[in-house]
């Protein structure tokens, strides 16, 4: 177990290397640079713009291992587009923002799929299953942006019919301005969840173990939350890591449409703007979350199924 | 079963509980205007990146500073020159005196002095402040040595002999020197204070210092930021506002109409989309120009095919600005591109275009094919050419490019690729020449045709296709070093007439900009010039 999740570990840290040195790659090779604007600016100027950033040394290998080395500090240096403000710092105050969106946002996904994907499957094939899985597939086929757009839509007219404010549209501060987004930014995993506990669900059914309890008189209901329930939704289980890192990190559209100050919006306007700094923050932040969240989920494989042997 | 009963009905208390927990009323409060407190509410279509006014280049930052600073002139709601913290000037061909109001006050109390504007200056034009609008104060004695490097920061030709005296010297006259410093990099700025914050000064709401008739009084980064009216600001009974406040930092054009919608912000901007849905709700559509103008840019590099003259006449005889507003771009307000000039422009009596008229533009298809079998000749062509068109990602860039796409295949046969880029990708591309054509567009910053009119002297960085023509540069140099409003109305006059029949550019339209505003709020202005909008002066009346 020890030796297993230290091997996990190295690899880790090779992917994040790697991570991080595809994306410097990447980002230098773009046209442009995060200095130019609007307004061109003369020689002298641009000089000491560059010496202040670090960038008139060469990309490689200075730049390069200027970087590396720095990140294995855990220092970003300072944003191009938030000029005076740490890479650190802005991604101290974003990412609480983006993780609590994220835990409510899976919460409802976990909780609605495991139940929806048990009832479709209980129901199967008649009208309800029917209804849902319909519903399922639009869940996972329709952008978010989408639904982002509808969600807000559908507040302003329920506030206006209402003539109070139900939710407010958009915002943040307090948990009101988080249900809205946490729903729309959960939707589709909570599709995927329900398809994957109900085909999941389908198979626990017609186990021998229910067939047995049937038979010794267990009650329908106790079948269903007792035994089939439990059994079934282990699948789900097993997919929620690597889901929570995507939900947490992956609610851009999301947060633009609420005015939401998460990272994901901090990571696509770093982008726009060629924030170099920040780019490569939020990356390697963003990577080793998701290479860590799959290392943990591995690792409580072994703990919860004794079947697997983690050596 | 009746113990389920009870303990579903008690989850269903629970949740009851909950959900009337979460809609405590703490928030409704938060509307669009409130009418005792004197507080207006609206959106940030971004986060300031700091707000240092000697650095300071985007619409946002200057909007902001506008607010919470006040220069020597400032520019009122009819768009007229009014003394700012400057209670009387002077301008001369070889410099300015400025005397300062023995009212003016810095938020902490303490006067605001002419010292306070010569250390401003002298920052702004140091290198090591590398600010990228040091170019502006271009024509201060001096200023352009120093921005280079080679002379000491204290060279600079502004002086402060007395405390509320500010003296200025010029290397070359600058006719419109009062309106010019009414422009963010002028804000004065306290040296104590500046050198305190050791180069986080204006990264956070207590590390600035304010002498306008609002104090920012609240900045979480990206999420908020809240303005308080100034108690020590020397008009202060003019400003009605207790607070201007900014609860939410968002560029998506459908959610701050959504905010409007649900009365949470009083002005939401709007684009050719969400016009239809203000218009389904019967609201007023308020319009004004934005002062920018809009034209395809040539490349004139070396060994380019734009350097050809009749196939640049062929392109812009092809082109109809009229069609590119009324039915391409649809959003009213769009005036016409006559002109590198935008109409609101002020000559020496009248509007500048009404003293140097440009000609009505020309479509005809048929001479742009006899210039296009002519530019094959002279290019010795054996096929139509394939152009490129550099364009932003914007909707609206998006269309016109199609447009453009589509018209010059079917007027002259031609083949234009789009070649769309994200903001830096484009300027990038700009700067290198990897372009033919560039969809470009220019917005002023400072209410004086120079502001256009120099922008394609060959000296200018800006001018990105490297247009060169001395006898434009001739013109330019008039512009800048004359102080007699006939002589320069007659060099601009003569800028237009050598860009449009040199076809250096094709003019394409005078940007509108549509918008809903909450009808209680007065007195808002929308100008040309940062900061735009400003509600520094607006006042509520119950509907």
């Amino acid at each position: 177990m020890g030796r297993y999740a230290l091997k996990r570990l190295l690899q880790g840290l090779i992917t994040i290397w790697f991570i991080a040195t595809a994306t410097f790659a990447a980002m230098h090779a773009v046209p442009g640079d995060p200095l130019s604007n609007e307004k061109a600016t003369t020689e002298a100027i641009r000089k000491n713009l560059e010496a202040r950033y670090g960038l008139d040394r060469p990309v490689f290998p200075d730049q390069y291992l200027i970087f590396l080395g720095n990140m294995a500090k855990g220092d970003f240096g300072l944003s191009f587009t938030q000029q005076n403000r740490r890479v650190n710092d802005i991604i101290g105050d974003a990412f609480p923002v983006s993780a609590q969106l994220g835990v409510l946002a899976i919460t409802f996904a976990a909780i609605g799929g495991v139940l929806l994907g048990a009832f479709t499957a209980l129901k199967r094939n008649r009208w309800p299953d029917v209804t849902v899985m319909l519903a399922v597939i639009l869940g996972i086929s329709v952008p978010s942006f989408v639904f982002a757009a509808l969600g807000q839509l559908a507040l302003v007219n329920i506030n206006e019919a209402l003539g109070f404010t139900f939710l407010p549209v958009a915002g943040w501060g307090d948990i009101s301005q988080m249900i809205m987004p946490a729903l729309v930014l959960g939707l589709s995993t909570l599709a995927f969840l329900t398809r994957l506990m109900r085909s999941s669900m389908l198979e626990v059914l017609t186990a021998d173990y229910i067939r047995t309890a049937r038979a010794k008189g267990v009650s329908e209901a106790g079948i269903f939350w007792r035994h089939a329930l439990r059994n079934a939704s282990l699948p789900v289980i097993t997919v929620l890591g690597p889901a929570i890192a995507a939900i947490t990190t992956g609610g851009f559209v999301v947060e633009l449409v609420f005015a939401i100050p998460g990272l994901g919006r901090a990571f696509v306007e770093a982008v726009q703007q060629l924030d170099y700094t920040l780019i490569m923050g939020t990356t390697v932040f963003y990577g080793s979350f998701l290479v860590f969240m799959v290392i943990i989920v591995d690792l409580l494989y072994g703990l919860i199924d004794p079947r697997v042997r983690l050596s | 079963m009746a113990r389920k009963a009870a303990s579903a009905t008690r989850w269903l208390k629970l949740l009851g509980l909950l959900l009337g927990a979460l809609a405590a009323p703490a928030w409704s409060a938060e509307g669009a205007v409130d009418f005792d407190a004197r507080i207006i509410r609206m959106v940030l279509p971004q986060e300031p990146p700091q707000l240092d006014s000697s650095k300071a280049t985007d619409q946002v930052s200057t909007r902001i500073l506008g607010h919470v600073m006040e220069a020597l002139t400032r520019f009122d709601a009819q768009g007229r020159l009014v003394p700012g913290v400057a209670e009387r000037w002077e301008i001369r061909a070889d410099g300015a005196t400025f005397w300062l109001r023995e009212d003016a006050r810095w938020s902490d109390g303490s006067p605001v002095l002419a010292r306070d504007f010569v250390f401003s200056w002298r920052n702004a034009v140091d290198p090591k402040t590398a600010s990228e609008y040091a170019f502006i104060l271009q024509g201060i004695e001096n200023a352009e040595a120093i921005s280079q490097g080679e002379a000491p920061v204290d060279s600079l030709g502004v002086s402060a002999p007395e405390p509320r005296r500010l003296e200025v010297r010029f290397s070359r006259a600058i006719a419109y020197f009062d309106k010019l410093v009414a422009f963010a990099t002028f804000y004065p700025l306290k040296e104590d204070f500046y050198r305190a914050r050791d180069g986080r000064y204006g990264a956070d709401a207590e590390d600035m210092l304010f002498n306008g008739p609002f104090v920012i009084e609240r900045w979480d980064h990206g999420a908020r930021l809240e303005m308080a009216k100034n108690p020590h600001y020397w008009d202060r009974d003019k400003i009605y506002l207790n607070r201007i406040e900014f609860p939410y930092i968002t560029a998506d054009t459908n959610a701050a109409l959504n905010l409007f919608k649900d009365g949470r912000i009083i002005l939401a901007g709007l684009d050719s989309e969400t016009m239809e849905n203000a218009l389904d709700q019967r609201w007023r559509i308020e319009r004004f120009n934005d002062g920018s103008a809009w034209y395809i840019e040539f490349n004139h590099r070396e060994g380019r095919l734009t350097q050809n003259w009749n196939l640049r006449r062929a392109l812009a005889l092809s082109f109809d600005t009229y069609e590119l507003i009324n039915r391409v771009i649809g959003t009213p307000g769009n005036l016409p591109g006559l002109s590198l000039y935008p109409s609101y422009l002020r000559g020496a009596e009248q509007r500048l275009l009404q003293e140097i008229p440009p000609p009505e533009p020309v479509t005809d298809w048929a001479l742009a094919r006899s210039h296009l079998a002519a530019a094959r000749e002279d290019l010795g062509l054996a096929e139509a050419p394939e152009l490129v068109l550099l364009t932003g990602n914007s909707p609206t860039a998006n269309k016109q490019a199609e447009f453009l796409q589509t018209l010059w295949k079917e007027a002259l046969g031609l083949t234009v690729r789009i070649d769309r880029q994200i903001f830096k990708q484009r300027l990038a591309k700009m700067t290198s020449g990897d372009f033919d054509l560039v969809a470009a567009g220019w917005g002023p910053d400072y209410l004086d045709p120079l502001t256009f009119g120099d922008l394609f002297a060959s000296w200018n960085l800006n001018n990105r296709g490297r247009y060169a023509n001395a006898e434009l540069d001739a013109c330019v140099r008039t512009a800048q070093n004359s102080v007699d409003a006939a002589v320069r109305v007659d060099a601009f006059g003569c800028i237009q007439r050598i860009l449009l029949e040199d076809h250096a550019i094709i003019p394409t339209y005078e940007r509108g900009q549509i918008y809903v505003i909450h009808p209680a709020v007065k007195g808002t202005i929308r100008r040309q010039t940062s900061p735009d909008p400003d509600l520094s002066r607006a006042w509520l009346e119950q509907p």
